[in-house]
């Protein structure tokens, strides 16, 4: 028994000749909030669709909670809210929620008890007895978000839950994902916005053309490189040599007299101050920043692009 | 199971709440209606007329069959055009997908659905025969020997009409998926047509052809066989009963046909939708 609630090998999937998902392995562990991130037509979507058996995937494996894909035991205990959230409009988001506790085979109790505590979790308790036709997309997105966490799942699948939402809708959901995670559940969670992305995720994958470019913790990212502004009185040459020794791509902005350069470990700050005093500069400012993960998206997924 | 029975129970509110329930209902009543008054008034007519019992019954029997003909023809087309969209729809709008993620099995939501509509089709039957029956039975005493046989085989072809239009569902656009519907449904009618005038003059072809268009969609075989219990076993010449009668009666193994056709395409339809990507 392992602790990996997602684990994949290889998943591919063909649309006729056009290739969805290239190869597809990753693996995410239990109670953990995973990142799936990638440009538009990337394959996400696919991916989460294969991995929830919607669509049958041309090659590879993988399993959920341990279990085989499609497996129903698996599948009580996995919650998803889908990219179009699209739902029968013509139901009461009351009904709604009823309707699909129904079917995750929750008793009457249970449901009684669930509904009204997850309609107030997004906010719409005021809208119990609203048609979902006569809802706003955010509305539709929330309702769907409430259907995804009827079970209490011990995964959650997340396609773009926030892409209709206000920005208070988005930090509701922020705030679902932290309290999911501290009550020990895994998120599988697509986004493009990548500032919620960062708040919110242990771990994110990038993904391109259908394939895995990279996974990294965001600790990982913290740890890595950064940024490191130094500002002198008179930078001089000298300085800018002497700069190298701890660091890559040391270039003098030009104007102000700071000095960028990129460093890979933080435990050679003090040194470089003292080298920069020592070598009779005044030292005005030093400042450490990490990349931010847009950053980060745009250098591993955007460089290549359009190939 | 019970996931079978939570969805055939949906698709019958989503009839209610989309309003479909009320105007069937309502259309329903207006057809009996005009029925009632045809038959009250061509009964008035007929009384005048004739004296001999045994023709004032046939002409009881004559109009109750035409309705009975209108009755088959709309529990038919009702039956498609409930159910034509109901999983191409769903799919294309994509509010199965949080259906279908949930602990069950798929095969169990394509059988929910087709037991709510079939359910519907039923009742739908239930009340438009019963109405007619009720009618010339108040005005005239009439009671038809038989009727039961004969609307179990219109319930057959109600349900074997919904069955092709929920099976093309699985795989077909809606609009897709009504027209062979209803092209299926032309062509068993025409070829019931041809089957009728071949054996009328004795055109062996033309029986062919009527037999195997009812082997393609064997409903309106339904129908016929029907007719054949309608009809009072003493009518000498079964072409009196006009474009309602059956010249040729479809066997019994027809019947059995039918009943093969109908469990092999809904188990078609299950599998079906059971593999495909959504
Ligand atoms: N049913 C389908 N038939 C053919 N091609 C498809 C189908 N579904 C997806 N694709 C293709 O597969 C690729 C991946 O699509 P997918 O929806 O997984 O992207 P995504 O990463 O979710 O993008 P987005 O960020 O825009 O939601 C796209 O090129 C898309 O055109
Ligand atoms: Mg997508």
């Amino acid at each position: 028994m392992s602790d990996l609630v997602i684990d994949t090998h290889s998943l591919r999937k063909e649309f006729g000749p056009k290739v969805a998902v290239a190869d597809l392995t990753l693996d995410v562990r239990a109670g953990e909030v995973f990142g799936f991130l990638g440009p538009n037509g990337a394959g996400k979507t696919t991916s989460i669709k294969m991995l929830l058996s919607l669509t049958k995937p041309t090659a590879g494996r993988a399993t959920l909670l341990g279990r085989p894909l499609g497996d129903l035991a698996a599948r009580a205990k996995i919650g998803y809210l889908p990219e179009h959230f699209r739902f029968h409009e013509w139901l009461r988001a009351d009904e709604f929620l009823n309707l699909h506790g129904e079917l995750y085979g929750m008793d009457r109790a249970a449901r009684g008890a669930a509904v009204p505590r997850l309609l107030k979790l997004v906010g719409l308790e005021d809208r119990a007895a609203t048609k979902l036709g006569a809802f706003s997309k955010g509305m539709l997105q929330r309702i769907g978000l409430a259907q995804a966490l009827l079970n209490d799942p011990a995964l959650v699948f997340l396609d773009e839950p926030t892409s209709g939402l206000d920005p208070i809708g988005r930090r509701v959901v922020r705030d679902i994902i932290t309290d999911l995670r501290q009550r020990g559940m895994a998120v599988f969670l697509n986004s493009h916005f990548l500032s919620e992305v960062e708040k919110t995720c242990d771990r994110v994958a990038f993904i391109r053309g259908g394939r895995v470019l990279q996974t990294s913790s965001l600790k990982e990212f913290e740890e890595e490189a950064m940024q490191v502004v130094v500002r002198v009185g008179q930078p001089t040459p000298e300085l800018l040599t002497g700069l190298a020794q701890f660091g890559r791509n040391v270039a003098l902005e030009p104007g102000d007299g700071r000095v960028r350069l990129t460093m890979s470990d933080e435990a050679q700050l003090p040194a470089l101050a003292h080298w920069v005093v020592q070598n009779g500069h005044n030292l005005y400012e030093l400042t450490p920043t990490h990349l931010s993960l847009e950053d980060r998206f745009l250098q591993v997924v955007g460089e290549e692009s359009d190939e | 199971m019970a996931a079978i029975l939570i969805i055939a129970r949906l698709t019958i509110r989503e009839a209610q709440r989309r309003r479909l329930l009320w105007v069937a209902l309502f259309m329903g009543l207006a057809f009996l209606l005009v029925f009632g008054i045809a038959f009250h008034y061509i009964r008035l007519d007929i009384e005048r007329q004739v004296t001999a019992g045994d023709d004032i019954t046939f002409v009881s029997l004559l109009l109750l069959t035409a309705g009975l003909y209108a009755v088959n023809l709309l529990t038919n087309v009702v039956a498609v055009l409930v159910s034509v969209t109901t999983l191409s729809g769903e799919i294309e709008s994509h509010t199965i997908d949080a259906i279908v993620t949930k602990p069950i099995p798929r095969w169990q939501v394509v059988m929910g659905k087709w037991l709510g509509f079939a359910g519907l089709v039923l009742a739908y039957l239930a009340l438009l025969v019963g109405g007619l029956m009720l009618i010339v039975y108040l005005r005239s005493g009439f009671l038809m020997d038989n009727i039961g046989r004969g609307v179990a085989m219109m319930a057959l072809a109600a349900l074997l009409v919904l069955t092709v239009s929920i099976a093309g569902g699985t795989r077909l656009s809606t609009i897709a998926n009504g027209v062979m519907t209803f092209m299926l449904f032309g062509l068993a009618f025409m070829g019931g047509l041809v089957e009728q005038v071949g054996a009328l003059i004795r055109n062996t072809a033309a029986v062919n052809v009527g037999i195997v268009s009812s082997l393609i969609m064997p409903a309106d075989s339904l129908w016929k066989k029907a007719t054949v219990y309608f009809q009072p076993s003493d009518v000498s010449n079964p072409f009196e009963l006009g474009p309602f009668a059956a010249i040729t009666e479809p066997s019994s193994l027809m019947v059995a046909y039918a009943v093969v056709y109908l469990l092999v395409l809904l188990a078609l339809a299950l599998r079906s939708f059971s593999r495909r990507d959504l």
